[in-house]
């Protein structure tokens, strides 16, 4: 699959983060392809949760924060051009807890289109409908849409989650670890979705899962202690690591 | 020797088992007491002077007799009209102003908030009701005469205003807490969807935090309720139904608190104080009920 010609959705140029005195990415450089699932691996504190939230400028909100180097999404400097709240509603999060908010399922998912300004009922239910369709949930839920969200399961959570993100129509979506909290069961059917999502979508998933990386994802980037030590097609780089340190990572020999 | 330390460990593991069921319990009965005391000093006017609820609740006719045969009219309806509008209009001053502080204190400056706001906010709780009233006599009441030329500066509006800066701290501290507890993942599943800052507090903070409001805002109107000497000093202390923010009244607390020594024991003057220290009792009673309703519903959402 490697050779088909992507087109690249984020441009990462000489990307360093600081945190205070913590240097936290050293020296990012790398393209994320449309349409594929590019997954981060790495051991904790690697800095791969820290360049996710780079890409919708989550770390905006983090005190002591300094960024050096450009991020382009479809060629626009994400941090000098472009406004984070635009930003964040072509780039959406799904984080590792499920955090739905504590509002009936409908208004969960509703709760993006509104914030865009779209108030009218019929146009709301059918992007209700469509984005849990889209995230797989809709025949589990349609008979209790105005149940409390906290009253699911958190894999139903997770999926409704990612209803809600589906929701404001981005183009990209963020995934920190979103199977972390999760059983194997829902495991499952976030990866499936997230397969089946990549047609539309560019996927960009944090796991500390290698076998997950492996199923799911077209690209891999192993991050160690802020550096990308290597950034492949996901076969080549499970098969092939070229780095030492890949080989010794993806092998289980220290993490 | 071993059973001995035993039993000396027994017998402490018992001993403050007994001690603190004692006290525990004591609260619970004195409360029922208290309650019973009120409900057997205050029912003596429907029952030894026949009075209706109806009218007790329903009329403005307020002239009791201050003597054990009775035979006069114990209408509430100005003071518990007076209560009420006080306490609505203090209510609807300091609810917006604690609500802009509490948000104020947790989302937009915390670190001011929490170190000097709170403070500032916690020693409004901690003034004495005299103070209160004395600077609202001293500088409201003229303030209200010259700006809407009144002849009188007492009123209504000079004891809502006095008792919304009294409610103020702790509708805020109340609120500040219930915001303050809203997870950050909420606020992040909110920003991650591009909400502005704005939109983050008023669609998905407050809202989540409306059960916590509710309850500052209820145990801010019991204070209120309750308060006396305050309201007593700057709302003239007229027996009138109050017809606009300018008239002056009495509130259930101001009357009590004003006819309780020259009323003679046993008459019906003193039953119809007792019956009204019963109905502010009720008053508290629902109020909890209420918090405690508010609260519940949201403990039985989150499960």
């Amino acid at each position: 699959m490697s050779e088909e010609k992507a087109k690249a959705k984020f441009s990462i140029h000489g990307l360093n983060l600081r945190y205070q005195n913590f240097h936290a990415l050293k020296n990012v450089n790398m393209d994320i392809y449309e349409h594929k699932i590019t997954a981060l691996i790495g051991p904790s504190g690697c800095g791969k949760s820290t360049f996710l939230k780079t890409l919708n400028r989550m770390n905006d909100f983090v005190k002591g924060v300094t960024i050096e180097g450009k991020i382009q999404m479809d060629e626009k400097d994400i941090y000098r051009q472009m406004d984070p709240i635009e930003l964040r509603n072509k780039v959406g999060m799904v984080f590792q807890q499920p955090n739905p908010f504590p509002k009936s399922i409908y208004d969960n998912v509703a709760y993006g289109p509104r914030i865009c300004g779209i108030h009218k009922k019929a146009q709301l239910d059918e992007i209700v409908e469509k984005s849990l369709k889209q995230a797989a949930i809709w025949d589990e839920l349609k008979d209790r849409l105005h149940r409390s969200a906290l009253s699911l399961s958190g894999g139903q959570q997770q999926r409704l989650c990612i209803a809600r993100t589906l929701a404001v129509e981005p183009e990209v979506i963020l995934m920190d670890e979103p199977t972390s909290a999760l059983d194997p069961i829902s495991t499952t059917k976030i990866e499936e979705l997230a397969i089946q999502l990549k047609e539309k979508y560019t996927i960009i998933i944090v796991t500390h899962n290698m076998q997950q990386a492996s199923r799911i994802s077209d690209y891999t980037a192993f991050f160690l202690l802020g550096e990308v030590v290597e950034y492949a097609a996901t076969t080549d780089l499970f098969a092939r690591p070229q780095d030492a340190r890949t080989e010794k990572y993806i092998t289980g020999r220290f993490g | 020797m071993k059973t001995k330390r035993m039993q000396g460990m027994f017998c402490k593991e018992y001993g403050w088992r007994g001690l603190t069921i004692f006290f525990g319990l004591f609260v619970i009965v004195l409360t029922i007491i208290i309650g019973a005391f009120l409900v057997y000093k205050g029912s003596d006017t429907f029952l030894t002077f026949g009075h209706t609820i109806w009218e007790f609740l329903g009329s403005a006719q307020w002239d009791p007799a201050d003597s054990a045969e009775g035979g006069g009219q114990t209408g509430a309806l100005i003071f518990i009209a007076g209560s009420l509008t006080t306490c609505g209009l203090a209510l609807a001053i300091a609810t917006p102003f604690a609500l802009g502080s509490a948000v104020f204190m947790t989302e937009i400056s915390p670190e001011f908030g929490e170190k000097f706001y709170r403070p500032i906010v916690e020693i409004f709780a901690g003034i004495p009701s005299v103070v209160y009233g004395w600077v609202g006599l001293t500088v409201l009441i003229p303030a209200i005469k010259t700006i809407f030329h009144r002849q009188v500066g007492h009123s209504v509006l000079a004891a809502g205003l006095v008792l919304a800066v009294m409610i103020f701290p702790t509708i805020t501290t109340v609120s500040a807490d219930a915001i303050a507890s809203v997870s950050q993942e909420c606020r992040n599943a909110a920003y991650g969807l591009g909400s502005t800052r704005w939109q983050t507090i008023w669609r998905v903070v407050i809202p989540a935090s409306s059960s916590g409001i509710i309850t500052g805002i209820i145990l801010g109107l019991a204070r209120a309720f309750g308060e006396a000497l305050a309201v007593a000093m700057v709302i003239g202390q007229t027996t009138a139904i109050p017809t606009s923010i300018f008239s002056t009244t009495k509130t259930l607390t101001t009357e009590i608190a004003a006819q309780m020594g020259n009323a003679m024991e046993g008459g019906e003057l003193k039953s119809a104080l007792w019956t009204m220290a019963l109905l502010l009792f009720l008053i508290s009673l629902l109020f909890i009920t209420l918090i405690h309703h508010v609260s519940g519903n949201q403990d039985k959402e989150e499960k």
